[in-house]
């Protein structure tokens, strides 16, 4: 890929991000923030990426690997954060709890 | 094109487009649940598509599996732990520690790809060695700031670390600027082909996080911790120019865009402009001297019964929850004294002031655990006019955000913020454990109010007492 390419890519992307959100609700803004902050962990490709093409025996691996999984702690643990907040909008019959 | 390629490229669109419905979808509340699954099954086919692209072409050597499983097992497990077990109260400080981890995941993997290239970079006299170095750069520089300012600001926010006064001497601008300019010639000398001077590159960037977010107040936190969320898409963004990813640059961008707008958003609410939350250093820490101080002159406590007769007699009551609530736990308690109210046909509201506990959408969070009706949920433009017209205010774990010194006093650090007007009401009672002042460390107007009675307490003990005494009245017993 191109460089220049990229940075069509880099600039198209940010305009989609400008637009995507408007008026959000002041309810939403934590679960926002948790749910785009999952996403931003999507830099797990990046550390696969190094990871898959490391050679053998190469200390890449082991960096790859610690930064995986940081991206991943962030991306799993975001996203089930933010389910949690938002199945507390959703509005099921709960039992009384304690 | 062959099959792996395009596979891949199909697969990436369906990922980009699934990622920003998921963002769209998680700003409407009727839709934000299934976003955020949409989101993370858009993520897991991202993951499928990468790993079955290599797999049609390069194949994936055993040992590079290997890792990938011990990396990913790890970081799932620990974050599923963490993400199950924090307790509501947390969600700040845990929204803050993700990201920071995630910024740290962007910074380890450009110094990967910058001490052991992966990448066919193009033979010298062309622009791509460059470019390389350049998104590593960034990468690493985001990346760094993202990780030292959100553990800064978790630390913060768990209270293990305050805002001491030092932190607000206008040297810090200088010595900011310090690490600013060290990071830029450190990127210089990077691109020069001076292999160690990422480390330099390194060093100055996380204390350049450090010294940007160490003075800011802990109440402008969620405005930081934003901020610092649309870092880390930026983050991911160059990362991507690395690995040449265009999902990976899609993807950043669109968090780092639209995380800058709920930066913005959040900024209106509280009304303050993000460059004075970034520079302006802490309300607290610069006042202590000055209008925020001073000597409570007409402090009028009461019992818990009186309350109790109060609430008895009144037609209509306004909670106004704060963090105090939240740090009490006392959601489920004060859902039950306010059935109780409500079955003597009492009219109950809860009033949300956007910035209300230490991130919006915290007291929301809070009370629909509790299984408050949504609709009892106002808003504040909604709910001050109603003020007047209402007999009691309940004032649970809230300060700043009901000081009438925001309205009143011109020399108030407060001055400007939008406050709910509890003063309006006929009584206001402040449930409160003692004395001490608000996030903000400044005085409290509202309790030297003649029409102000504090009920000192835990609120959760408070509210257990109060049900005691409304049963004792009679309140509620149908």
């Amino acid at each position: 890929m191109n460089f220049d390419s990229l940075l069509w890519v880099l600039l198209l992307g940010s305009l989609l991000g400008l637009e995507l959100i408007g008026k959000v609700p002041p309810t939403l803004h934590t679960p926002l923030m948790s749910g785009a902050n999952a996403i931003s962990g999507i830099t797990m490709l990046a550390a696969l990426t190094a990871i898959i093409k490391a050679e053998p025996n190469s200390p890449l691996l082991i960096i790859g690997s610690i930064s995986l999984g940081f991206a991943l702690f962030n991306v799993v643990g975001g996203f089930f954060v933010t389910d949690r907040m938002l199945a507390m909008f959703s509005r099921k019959p709960t039992k009384k709890n304690k | 094109m062959n099959l792996p390629d395009i596979i891949k490229f199909v697969i990436d669109l369906l990922a980009v487009l699934l990622l920003a419905l998921g963002i769209k979808g998680l700003s409407k509340v009727r839709s934000a649940r299934e976003a955020n699954i949409l989101a993370a099954f858009a993520m897991l086919l991202s993951v499928v598509g990468l790993l079955s692209y290599y797999l049609g072409t390069s194949g994936i050597p055993a040992q590079s599996w290997a890792w990938i499983i011990v990396g990913s097992l790890v970081g799932s497990l620990l974050g599923t732990l963490l993400a199950k077990k924090v307790p509501m109260t947390s969600m700040p400080e845990t929204v803050a520690l993700f990201n920071g981890f995630g910024g740290m995941s962007s910074l380890l993997v450009a110094i990967g790809a910058f001490l052991f290239p992966f990448n066919e970079v193009a033979k010298a006299g062309s622009l791509e060695p460059f470019i390389n170095d350049a998104s590593i750069s960034v990468s690493i520089f985001v990346g760094a700031i993202t990780f030292s300012g959100s553990i800064v600001a978790m630390a913060k926010l768990q209270g293990w670390l305050s805002t001491p006064g030092w932190t607000q001497v206008k040297a810090r601008h200088f010595v900011n600027i310090v690490f600013g300019v060290t990071s830029l010639i450190s990127f210089i000398y990077l691109i020069s082909g001076n292999v160690s001077s990422i480390w330099l590159l390194v060093i100055a960037s996380t204390l350049l996080g450090i010294g940007v977010t160490l003075p800011i107040g802990g109440a402008d936190m969620p405005v930081v911790i934003s901020l610092l969320n649309s870092y880390s898409g930026i983050a991911a963004a160059a990362a991507g120019f690395v690995v040449d990813s265009q999902l990976l640059i899609v993807a950043g961008a669109m968090v780092g865009a639209a995380g800058l707008i709920l930066t913005q958003v959040m900024c209106k609410g509280m009304n303050r402009s993000l460059i004075s939350v970034l520079f302006g250093g802490s309300l607290s820490a610069q006042n202590t001297t000055s209008s925020g101080s001073g000597e409570y002159t007409n402090i009028t406590s009461c019992s818990v019964e009186e309350c109790a007769l109060t609430l008895e007699a009144a037609n209509r009551v306004i909670v106004v929850p704060g963090y105090g609530l939240a740090v009490a736990q006392a959601q489920h308690t004060l859902r039950e004294v306010t059935k109780k109210l409500e079955q003597n046909g009492i009219e109950v509201v809860y009033a949300i002031h956007p910035v209300a506990g230490r991130m919006p959408g915290h007291m929301n969070v809070l009370l629909a655990e509790a299984d408050v009706p949504y609709e009892q949920l106002k808003e504040m433009d909604v709910v001050n006019p109603e003020f007047p017209a209402t007999d009691v205010v309940l004032v649970l774990g809230a300060n700043d955000v009901v000081n009438p010194q925001a309205k009143n006093d011109k020399s108030s650090p407060l001055y400007g913020m939008p406050v709910l007007d509890v003063q309006e009401a006929r009584t206001v009672f402040v449930i409160k454990r003692g004395m001490s002042a608000g996030y903000s460390g400044i005085k409290n107007d509202l309790f030297d109010l003649p029409n102000t009675s504090m009920v000192f307490g835990d609120a959760k003990k408070v509210l257990s007492e109060l049900i005691g005494e409304l049963k004792d009245l009679g309140v509620g017993d149908k």
